[in-house]
C-alpha cells in the first residue's frame, strides 16, 4: 500500500497534506470494451472517504467511461466494484442513485424544458419517502414532504448563488449557469460521493474559480467525497488531493498530485497533447 | 355567403372529427416520450378499453362502475407489459422494441376477441346526437355529437396537462421524457414511470375508444381507424403533445374539407388517404414534424 502512504504523508512545501480514512469505493482490475474497442483496461483505483480525486488524461483515454461505470451506466466486462460493503461485477444505476452516489455529464444533461427549480427538485425523487404511486394525491402527507424537500432545494440554489434563475427554464440558460444547474441536482441528491464530468469544461477563468469553490466548499462543508474528471492542469494540482492518470484505457499514474507531475510516464502521455 | 357558411361547417366538423385522431396520437406521444417505444399497439388498446366497458355495461354495471372496472385493466395490462416485455428489452435498439409492440398488438386483438367475441357492440352513454343549426337563417350546422366529444377531448387534454406540470409524477415523467440517463442518474425509477405512462395511455385509449364507439359502434375495425394517427404523428412531431393535438385538427380539417373541394375531381373517397398525402407533403418541408425537435445528425 505505498499509495496510501504518500497519500498520508505530509507534503513538503504548498498546501497540507490532508488524510483520509477508509476507502468508500474501490475499483478492482476494471475492463471494458465497445466491440474491438477497449476503453478501459484493466484499471484499479481506490477513492477514500472525504477526499477530492481526479481523473486525468488525453481524450479518449477512457475517463468518462470509468465514470459511467461507477454509477451504473456501463456495465464492465472484468473486474468488480465495491461500495457500501458489497463487491459486485457491476453497477446499478438505481443501486448507485439510492446509495448516494451523484454525478454530472459531459455534455449537460439536465431538463431542458424544465425551471431551475424542478431540476434541481429531481433530485431529490429518492428523499420522497411516500411511495411514487400515492404522489398523485398531491395533499396531506405528500404535500408537507413536497415542502420540506423544497426547502432543502432553496438552500442549495442559495449555496450556488442562482436565485436569480429559480424560475427560468434550463435550456436557456447560458452554458456556465447550466453546468453549476447541473451541479445543483446533483447537490440536491445529498451524495456521498460526487461524480463531475468536466464540470469546468468551456468555462472562463471567473466561472472556473467559482467552480472550484463550490468544490470545495461542498467537500469540506459536507464531508462529500468528490471524483472529477477535469483537463485543466492547474485547477486539477490546487484542488486534489488524489489523482489518477488514464492513458488508451490503462491507469499510468497514481497518487498526490506532486508524485503525478513528476511521473515520466505522464510527461510523456501528454506531450504534444493539447489540453486547454 | 351559404358557400363560406359550408365551408366553415365543413371545416369545424373536420376539426372535431380530428379530435379523435389527436386523442389517439396523444397516446402514442405519451409512451414515445416516456420511453422512445413507438406503441404500435395502441390503436388496439383503444379497441380493448372499448370492449371492456361496453362488455360491463351489457353485463348491467352501471356507466361509473362499467369506466372504473376498464381503468383498472388498463392499469393492470400495463403493469403487465412492463413486466413480460419492456423489462426484458430495456436498452435494445427501438426497432425491437417496436416490433414487440406488434406482437403485444396481436396478442390484445386476440385477447379482446376470446373475451368479448367478435361482434360488433352498440353504444350509447348519452352523448346528444342532434344537429345545431347557427348563422343566418341556420346557414350552418353542427353537429352536438362533434362538439361533445371535441369537449370532452379537450377537458382530458386539461387535466392531463395539468397532471404533468403540478405533481411529482407529472415532474418526474417530464424528467424522463427529456433526458432518460440523467432520469436514471437521480433515481427516478424507470420500471415505474414506464407503468404510469402505459396506464395514462390506457385511459387515453379507453376515453377515445368510448367517443368512437358510440359513433361507429364498437368494433374491429376500430383499431385501424386508430392508424389514423399515424398521419397524424408525421404532422405533429413523435414528441410533442401541442403537435399531436394541433396534428389531428390539421388531418381532421384537411380530410373533410379535401372530400368535399378536391374529392369530385378524383371520383370521390379520397378521405381514405388523403391524410398521408398530406403528412408526406408536409414532411418534406419540416422532416422533425410542426413542433418536434430539430433532428440533429450526429457524427
Ligand atoms: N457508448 C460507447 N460506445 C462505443 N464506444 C464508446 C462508448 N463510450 C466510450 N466509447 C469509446 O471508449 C473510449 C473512451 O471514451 P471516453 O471514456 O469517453 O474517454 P474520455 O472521457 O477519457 O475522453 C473512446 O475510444 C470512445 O470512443
Ligand atoms: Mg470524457
Amino acid at each position: 500500500m505505498a499509495e496510501a502512504e504518500t497519500l498520508n504523508a505530509p507534503e513538503v512545501g504548498g498546501a497540507v497534506q490532508r488524510t483520509f480514512g477508509e476507502p468508500v469505493l474501490t475499483l478492482e482490475n476494471i475492463g471494458l470494451g465497445f466491440g474491438g474497442v477497449k476503453a478501459i483496461d484493466g484499471v484499479s483505483f481506490e477513492v477514500r472517504r472525504g477526499e477530492i480525486m481526479a481523473i486525468i488524461g488525453p481524450n479518449g483515454a477512457g475517463k468518462s467511461s470509468m465514470l459511467n461505470c461507477i454509477n451504473g451506466f456501463y456495465k464492465p466486462q472484468v473486474g468488480t466494484i465495491t461500495f457500501k460493503g458489497r463487491t459486485m461485477p457491476a453497477m446499478d444505476p438505481h443501486f448507485a442513485a439510492s446509495n448516494g452516489i451523484a454525478r454530472t455529464f459531459q455534455n449537460i444533461a439536465l431538463f431542458r424544458g424544465m425551471s431551475t427549480l424542478d431540476n434541481l427538485m429531481t433530485g431529490r425523487v429518492l428523499k420522497m419517502k411516500r411511495g411514487f404511486f400515492w404522489q398523485a394525491l398531491h395533499w396531506g402527507p405528500a404535500q408537507k414532504e413536497e415542502l420540506e424537500n423544497r426547502a432543502y432545494v432553496e438552500h442549495v440554489i442559495d449555496f450556488l448563488e442562482i436565485q436569480a434563475i429559480r424560475r427560468t427554464p434550463v435550456g436557456r440558460l447560458p452554458y456556465g449557469l447550466q453546468k453549476r444547474v447541473e451541479l445543483g441536482r446533483a447537490l440536491a441528491m445529498e451524495p456521498e460521493i460526487l461524480l463531475l464530468d468536466e464540470p469546468m469544461a468551456g468555462m472562463n477563468v471567473e466561472e472556473k474559480q467559482d467552480m472550484s469553490r463550490f468544490i470545495l466548499e461542498v467537500n469540506e462543508e459536507f464531508g462529500t467525497t468528490i471524483v472529477l474528471i477535469e483537463h485543466d492542469m492547474g485547477v486539477v494540482m490546487d484542488i486534489s488531493d488524489h489523482v489518477v492518470v488514464l492513458d488508451y484505457g490503462r491507469k499510468i499514474a497514481d497518487g498526490t498530485p506532486d508524485e503525478v507531475r513528476a511521473n515520466q510516464q505522464v510527461i510523456d502521455a501528454y506531450l504534444g497533447v493539447s489540453h486547454d | 355567403m351559404s358557400e363560406l357558411w359550408f365551408f366553415f361547417e365543413v371545416l369545424l366538423s373536420g376539426m372535431f372529427a380530428g379530435t379523435m385522431y389527436s386523442l389517439v396520437a396523444l397516446g402514442f406521444v405519451l409512451i414515445f416520450k416516456a420511453s422512445g417505444v413507438f406503441n404500435f399497439a395502441q390503436g388496439t388498446m383503444v379497441l380493448f378499453a372499448a370492449l371492456c366497458f361496453v362488455g360491463f355495461l351489457e353485463m348491467g354495471l352501471p356507466m361509473v362502475v362499467a369506466a372504473l372496472i376498464a381503468i383498472a385493466i388498463m392499469v393492470a395490462w400495463a403493469f403487465t407489459v412492463e413486466r413480460l416485455v419492456l423489462r426484458h428489452l430495456v436498452n435494445q435498439e427501438p426497432i425491437i422494441l417496436f416490433m414487440a409492440t406488434i406482437g403485444v398488438s396481436f396478442f390484445l386483438e386476440g385477447f379482446g376477441e376470446f373475451i368479448w367475441g367478435g361482434d360488433v357492440h352498440p353504444l350509447n352513454v348519452g352523448i346528444p346526437d342532434d344537429a345545431w343549426f347557427v348563422g343566418p337563417d341556420g346557414a350552418m350546422m353542427i353537429q352536438q355529437f362533434d362538439l361533445s366529444a371535441a369537449v370532452i377531448a379537450g377537458l382530458l387534454v386539461t387535466v392531463l396537462a395539468l397532471f404533468f406540470h403540478y405533481t411529482r409524477i407529472g415532474r418526474a415523467l417530464r424528467a424522463v421524457a427529456d433526458d432518460h440517463q440523467a432520469a436514471l442518474s437521480v433515481g427516478i425509477p424507470l420500471n415505474q414511470i414506464w407503468v404510469i405512462v402505459w396506464s395514462v395511455a390506457g385511459f387515453v385509449a379507453l376515453v377515445a375508444g368510448i367517443i368512437w364507439g358510440s359513433r361507429l359502434g364498437v368494433q374491429f375495425s376500430l383499431s385501424i381507424v386508430a392508424l389514423k394517427a399515424l398521419p397524424v404523428l408525421i404532422l405533429g412531431g413523435f414528441t410533442s403533445v401541442p403537435g399531436a393535438i394541433v396534428g389531428g385538427l390539421i388531418i381532421g380539417a384537411g380530410e373533410k374539407l379535401a372530400e368535399i373541394y378536391i374529392g369530385p375531381f378524383f371520383g370521390g373517397a379520397i378521405e381514405e388517404w388523403f391524410a398521408y398525402v398530406l403528412a408526406m407533403f408536409f414532411l418534406l418541408f419540416r422532416p422533425q414534424g410542426l413542433f418536434g425537435e430539430r433532428i440533429i445528425e450526429r457524427v
